[in-house]
């Protein structure tokens, strides 16, 4: 019966999963699911005491409490901009969770298991806590605390190849050992890993990062539940498994790069690289002469990036696109998968400024769009929206998926500076003669251009 | 090895398969809120926890159990919360303008 009901809470979580699918039943889904996480906590506390062991009450009310109270805090507060470090630290407090139980085990028997049970335990301990220290790492890097720009190891992917051997070594031993000690050493390894593992991937490599570490945390979960001999885990640890290895390789797919290539190459900082700059003019623009172009419009695609994120700027893009829709100005937002520090992001944000999720295009929807657009805005989105990705088989970013803005008829890009993407690539889109620069800082250019178009 | 691993085996390997085929059609628009949900599901480990904080004895028992219970819990309750925050926001306007 008890495991009849943690069955039914798996399947709660494949139905919400699947609710997730559509915007329409997204909210419903989610919901189903915290009902099923709900029946579990419920059911293996009834089981507890059905059981009829010693249960020491405190310690599991004062946590829920505690745990509660923080998550609550969290999660009203945050701003949508902040969500990617958000997600990234619950995620680590998941994976730390998980690990924790394998190592509560590991406390009790004294190290000394069947032999499946210390591969899972084993599992458990390493995966959980690369993703409890991976994630934070990570969450440094979006909060600004640690550099977005890639950290070399010594010895590069070769150092972090060395520590993987040794937690391998050492996770045999601990298999083939009846002691407890080796588990703790391998817990201190892999909470190094996740240190030097994710220290040297630039921060506009995260929304892989993100998606890889949501499905580490799911595999934890899932050992955990073979620890435990628990449906419940096992489901819902694989279901979130898999999730985020769809992620995982669909946002490598559209920065045309594998899994290793980001996880070793240390490409990818946060910009700032001087790189080659072009000293080709440009058109500089006015807000008052992008406020004419658009007026004149009558299809305007938004291109935006992580630099509307940055800027906070998306109420005022939203404005915008209501005060030229007042003028019959149709526009779309054209998305990039990457576009933003996780999976999705661009699309959060703007639904918070209550932009219709209709009008969110990804790269399929828009690319045709492109040649019967009359402006494109981008904002500050950079690499995405380089030709050369498409032309130039030279370029370091070739093969990479791009939106087709400079099929557009005139394209206006919102930047700070000309200073080139974190790939320190050099876009030949800037230097188009349709192309108008408006260097300034994302919210207060558009301010200005939805001032300016009241006077047009 | 035991009936009951072999049969979780089975199960992940199944559920695995589902997640596959239920999340590959999630489109690009949900990815964020998908992430946070599914993040949020991962942190079931709570049933781990309040078995390894709930029924362990002495003190360092008590302290992995807590500390699991209460990262888990945070987890799950900031997770759904924050998932169910966003999806609010990703309504369709009547009259469906811009």
């Amino acid at each position: 019966m008890i495991r009849l009901l943690y069955l039914a809470a798996g399947v709660l979580f494949i139905v919400g999963l699947k609710g997730l699918g559509s915007p329409r039943t997204a909210r419903r889904g989610n919901q189903l699911a915290s009902v099923g996480m709900l029946l579990a906590a419920v059911v293996v506390v009834g089981d507890l005491i059905d059981l009829d062991t010693k249960i020491t009450w405190w310690v599991i009310i004062v946590g829920i409490v505690v745990g509660s109270a923080i998550g609550v805090m969290f999660a009203t507060k945050v701003e949508m901009t902040g969500m990617p470090e958000l997600v990234a630290a619950f995620n680590g407090f998941g994976g730390a969770s998980s690990a924790l139980v394998a190592a509560a085990a590991v406390h009790e028997s004294g190290g000394s298991f069947e032999t499946e049970t210390s591969i899972v335990v084993a599992l458990s301990i390493a995966i959980g806590a690369i993703t409890f220290t991976g994630s934070f790492v990570a969450y440094g890097k979006l909060k600004g605390f640690i550099s977005g720009t890639p950290v070399a190891m010594p010895g590069g992917p070769w150092f972090n190849a060395a520590l993987m051997a040794g937690g391998v070594a050492l996770g045999t031993w601990a298999v083939a050992s009846d002691a407890g000690a080796p588990y703790w050493f391998l817990a201190g390894l892999f909470l190094i890993i996740g240190v030097t593992g994710v220290l040297p991937i630039g921060g506009a490599d995260m929304p892989v990062v993100m998606s890889l570490l949501n499905s580490l945390s799911g595999v934890a979960a899932a050992t955990a539940g073979f620890i435990i001999g628990n449906l419940a885990l096992i489901i819902g640890g694989a279901l979130v498994g898999a999730a985020g290895l769809i992620l995982t390789l669909q946002m490598g797919e559209a920065m045309n790069r594998t899994l290793a290539n980001v996880l070793f190459s240390g490409f990818g900082g946060d910009g700032g690289t001087s790189g080659e700059m072009s000293d080709k003019p440009v058109n500089r623009a006015t807000p008052d002469d992008v406020a004419i172009a658009l007026a004149y419009a009558e299809k305007v695609m938004v291109v935006p990036g992580y630099g509307l994120a940055v800027a906070q700027a998306q109420h005022a893009v939203r404005d915008l696109a209501s005060a030229l829709a007042e003028k019959g100005v149709v526009t779309e937002y054209a998305i990039h998968p990457v576009a933003g520090r996780m999976p999705g992001h661009m699309n959060v944000l703007l639904a918070e400024a209550d932009v219709d999720y209709d009008v969110l295009l990804d790269l399929d929807q828009s690319n045709p769009k492109f040649p019967l657009t009359d402006v494109v805005l981008i904002i500050g989105a950079n690499d995405v929206v380089n030709p050369s990705a498409r032309d130039d088989a030279a370029s370091p970013i070739y093969g990479m998926p791009i939106l087709e803005c400079d099929l557009a008829r005139t394209v206006v890009v919102i930047k700070r500076s000309l200073s080139p993407g974190f790939a320190g690539i050099d876009n030949p889109l800037f230097y188009e003669d349709k192309t108008m620069m408006l260097f300034a800082d994302g919210k207060s250019a558009l301010e200005e251009i939805t001032a300016a178009l009241a006077l047009v | 090895m035991s009936p009951e691993f072999i049969e979780g085996i089975v199960v992940f390997v199944l559920a695995s398969f589902i997640g596959f085929e239920v999340i590959a059609k999630v489109p690009p628009t949900l990815h964020t809120p998908l992430m946070s949900g599914a993040n949020a599901i991962s942190g079931i480990t709570i049933v781990g926890a309040i078995i390894a904080g709930g029924t362990g004895n002495g003190a360092v028992a008590a302290t992995l159990g807590f500390l699991a219970i209460t990262f888990a819990t945070i987890n799950v309750v900031g997770g759904f919360l924050v998932t169910d925050r966003m999806l609010h926001m990703f309504k369709k306007k009547p009259g469906g303008k811009s």
